[in-house]
């Protein structure tokens, strides 16, 4: 029969051999993990961000790109030291509920409804986002949602309530619910020739645009802000808080907000940079 | 569709130009899967053999569920782990979340009833051809699990292939516990997910050949290393 000795045996072997093979141990490098949204990370621009500050601290940053409301989720578990998210009232409630540390405004970009070139429901040219969708509700045209709880998805659905129509009456029907990232979702789109609601970040650096076109752009109303928040030591005292705040006090200081200003994808600004604006 | 072509155009390029992202993701890929296959045949082929060298009550319902398991949705067993390794979770002060030593766990629970479950089967139908022999020789169960396995070694082989296949192919899983975090846990999978989501269709499928050659590659060796032991035995 099997000792304990032996048991002790193989579950060491075991655990030796999930460490060789992760090949990093925990200590051997300062790094701290950054629950993000699926746009920024699709946009490319922490590609950009990243390795300057790296260089500059000696701290790496890993990102873990998943929909807002899931990041706000992984964060409250404790396993993530910093957020960069939209949604600003799920921000603040964050902060309030003693989640977060504190939390500052970065950067800004629009959201953008996107639809095929023939456009069935005639949105082209219109600049009042709940007017465009209610549109798109009479004419029963394909509408491919997040779906996902995603900070793009809660704007999406702010813009339904503005209008007054409940558009998961119609989901499966006219209403496409992809449960998946803006990514994914804008597939899903380009396949169906559905309209879709997306943040101009992913929109410019997404590769399988096929038939699909910016419809309606400039309402108030599309304004999407990303915040970033500290995760609160005093809630969770293994984050690496010293080194969360100093992302934090990178990206919000001259050198950090001039490198998002001059981010671009074929030639144009995704991200504006606007912690030190008036009124953040 | 000029994406196959695309395609093709650059996976080969990835492969001839040894892009040095491209090899530090197939590099963890292998590293990962492959603990996770040698510490599921560490834990599955012992108890696939006893499965079918020992008789006890419960046998049989033991050996519907661990073929049962064969079946485990990746993406069940990512957020099964994920809560275990979350900080929240009851092994979260090991602080394992988002590291590539949870995509090993994971893939070991994803590849562990299959491995056992092949193994069962082998060990099983040796068993009926050896055991009247093995029996009048005094040989104990446990010596003769010994046996049975190593006599069923190259037929173990597919096994351990089979769960290799299962481990490097999946993407639910290792997405929800690795996190997907570029330099630290990207494998071929999720970068294929990653390029999909960006509308990089063309290299995503790139991608896609490269995972399939890296798969071809690991199976052609084990077929080489099999027909050496198979010489060897003369």
């Amino acid at each position: 029969m099997l000792t304990a000795k032996r048991l002790l045996v193989v579950a060491g072997l075991l655990l030796g051999l999930i460490l060789a093979g992760s090949g990093v141990s925990a200590d051997d490098e300062r790094s701290i993990i950054v629950a993000s949204t699926t746009s920024t990370a699709n946009s490319g621009l922490f590609d950009a961000l990243l390795p300057r500050f790296t260089e500059e601290t000696g701290i790496a940053v890993h990102i873990v790109a998943v929909g807002t409301g899931q990041a706000f989720r992984i964060a409250k578990a404790g396993d993530a030291d910093v957020l960069l998210v939209h949604d600003e009232k799920a921000g603040e409630a964050f902060v309030a509920e003693g989640f977060g540390a504190e939390r500052r405004r970065v950067m800004y970009n629009d959201f953008v409804i996107v639809g095929s070139a023939e456009d069935p429901a005639g949105l082209r040219g219109m600049h009042d986002a709940p007017a465009a969708i209610a549109k798109i509700a009479e004419t029963k045209a394909l509408f491919a949602s997040r779906g996902d709880d995603s900070g793009t998805n809660r704007a999406e659905l702010r813009l339904w309530q503005e209008t007054g129509t409940d558009p998961k009456h119609a989901s499966g029907a006219w209403y496409r619910e992809a449960g998946s990232g803006m990514g994914a979702t804008l597939n899903t789109a380009s396949g169906l020739d559905a309209y879709a609601l997306t943040d101009r970040g992913t929109w410019v650096s997404f590769g399988n645009k096929g038939n699909l076109e910016i419809l309606v752009e400039g309402d108030k109303r599309l304004f999407n802000q990303y915040g970033i928040i500290v995760v609160n030591p005093d809630r969770f005292p293994h984050v690496k808080a010293a080194d969360a705040r100093r992302f934090m006090t990178w990206l919000t200081a001259d050198e950090g907000q001039a490198a998002i200003a001059a981010y671009r994808v074929d030639g144009q600004q995704l991200f504006f940079p606007n912690y030190l604006a008036p009124g953040s | 569709m000029n994406e196959f072509g695309d395609a093709f155009h650059t996976a080969l390029v990835m492969i001839v130009s040894a892009n040095p992202d491209l090899i530090e993701i197939v590099g963890l890929s292998l590293r990962v899967s492959l603990s996770a296959v040698v510490i599921a045949a560490l834990l599955g082929m012992p108890l696939g053999a006893a499965l079918a060298v020992f008789a006890f009550p419960g046998r049989r319902a033991v050996v519907v569920a661990i073929n049962a398991l064969m079946g485990l949705p990746p993406v069940v067993v990512g957020l099964t782990v994920y809560l275990m390794l979350s900080r929240g979770g009851p092994l979260g002060v090991l602080g394992l979340l988002f590291t590539p030593g949870a995509m090993i766990v994971a893939q070991v629970v994803l590849v562990l009833p299959i491995v056992a479950a092949l193994t069962r089967q082998t060990v099983e139908d040796l068993w009926l051809e050896y055991r009247e022999q093995l029996v009048s020789l005094g040989v104990t169960p446990r010596r003769a699990v010994r046996t049975m396995l190593w006599d069923g070694r190259i037929t173990l082989l597919t096994a351990f292939l089979a769960g290799f296949g299962r481990a490097s192919a999946e993407v639910g899983a290792v997405i929800i516990v690795g996190g997907n975090i570029d330099h630290l846990t990207r494998v071929m999978t999720t970068a294929i997910a990653l390029e999909t989501s960006k509308g990089d269709l063309a290299l995503a499928l790139a991608l896609g050949l490269v995972l399939l050659a890296v798969s071809f590659a690991v199976n052609a060796a084990a077929q080489i290393l099999r027909d050496m032991v198979v010489r060897a035995q003369g």
